[in-house]
């Protein structure tokens, strides 16, 4: 498992790969939020482009990314979901809080309730 | 319905046995001729079911997962999945969506994510006991779209 992050403007984009699952989780989360405190951005995007395997471990990640990103200002966005992560992600009611965008299309879905 | 193959394994309840028994899983599937997204339902169903395990079960302290798997003649695949764990008091309640005893990132979807990748869901558990998990899913001719 890897976490690539880069820097574009505000956009902190943390691009995943390999497999995410209960054992992967806790480092991911350490240098998502290690970017975060660094750069401050305004927008985290996390990227699962590259995901090979995603469990529910999957949706705390992102549940935890939302809620520790938030206390830096800072809003998230879920980039490039398999049909299978998305599935398991909407189960969640995480829609509500983060967008999920393609690199293909624009914003897919952004029911922000603020 | 004829059993064709089974196998039984135990393992460490340590998450990093997590990617093992699914990747075992899978390529006990492979003999069915399944397509990569029967697979991969199996691989999140188990994968949830194992940490569980780990994570509930034994919380984090250790202990043995008794893994093991049949495939029949009609293409159904069974999946059990036990521990001697502390056993869960409501299974119901602990089946609902979004229902975690836990904080720190879990977000309490193990079951429902079980349920959506299985044809059919089976869990027993005594307190104090441990619980078994039964996923079946039907894998062969399962071509993908």
């Amino acid at each position: 498992m890897q976490v690539q992050t880069t820097v574009s403007g505000r956009v902190l984009t943390a691009r995943l790969s390999g497999e995410i699952d209960h054992n992967t989780a806790p480092r991911i989360r350490e240098a998502i939020d290690d970017a975060v405190s660094a750069w401050g951005p305004t927008t985290l995007r996390l990227d699962f482009r590259d995901v090979s395997f995603m469990d529910s471990s999957g949706v705390g990640l992102v549940m935890g990314r939302y809620r520790n990103a938030k206390l830096h200002g800072c809003d998230t966005q879920v980039a490039n979901l398999s049909r299978r992560y998305e599935t398991i992600m909407r189960m969640s009611g995480l829609t509500k809080i983060v967008s999920f965008v393609s690199d293909r299309s624009e914003v897919k879905e952004h029911e922000k309730n603020q | 319905m004829k059993k064709i193959n089974e196998f039984r394994m135990t393992v460490d309840a340590k998450s990093v046995n997590e990617s093992f028994c699914r990747a075992v899983c899978a390529a006990f599937s492979a003999q069915a001729d399944p397509g990569v997204e029967a697979v991969g339902d199996v691989k999140t169903a188990v994968s949830e079911a194992v940490t569980n395990c780990i994570v509930h079960a034994y919380a984090e302290k250790g202990g043995k997962i008794y893994l093991s798997a049949a495939l029949y003649e009609n293409g159904i695949i069974k999946i059990t999945v036990r521990d001697r764990g502390c056993g869960i008091p409501d299974v119901r309640r602990a089946m609902e969506p979004l229902y975690t005893t836990k904080g720190d990132d879990r977000s309490g979807l193990g079951f429902s994510v079980m349920q959506t990748f299985s044809d059919k869901l089976t869990v027993r558990s005594k307190p104090g006991r441990g619980t078994t998990v039964v996923i079946e899913k039907m894998i062969r001719g399962a071509a993908d779209v």
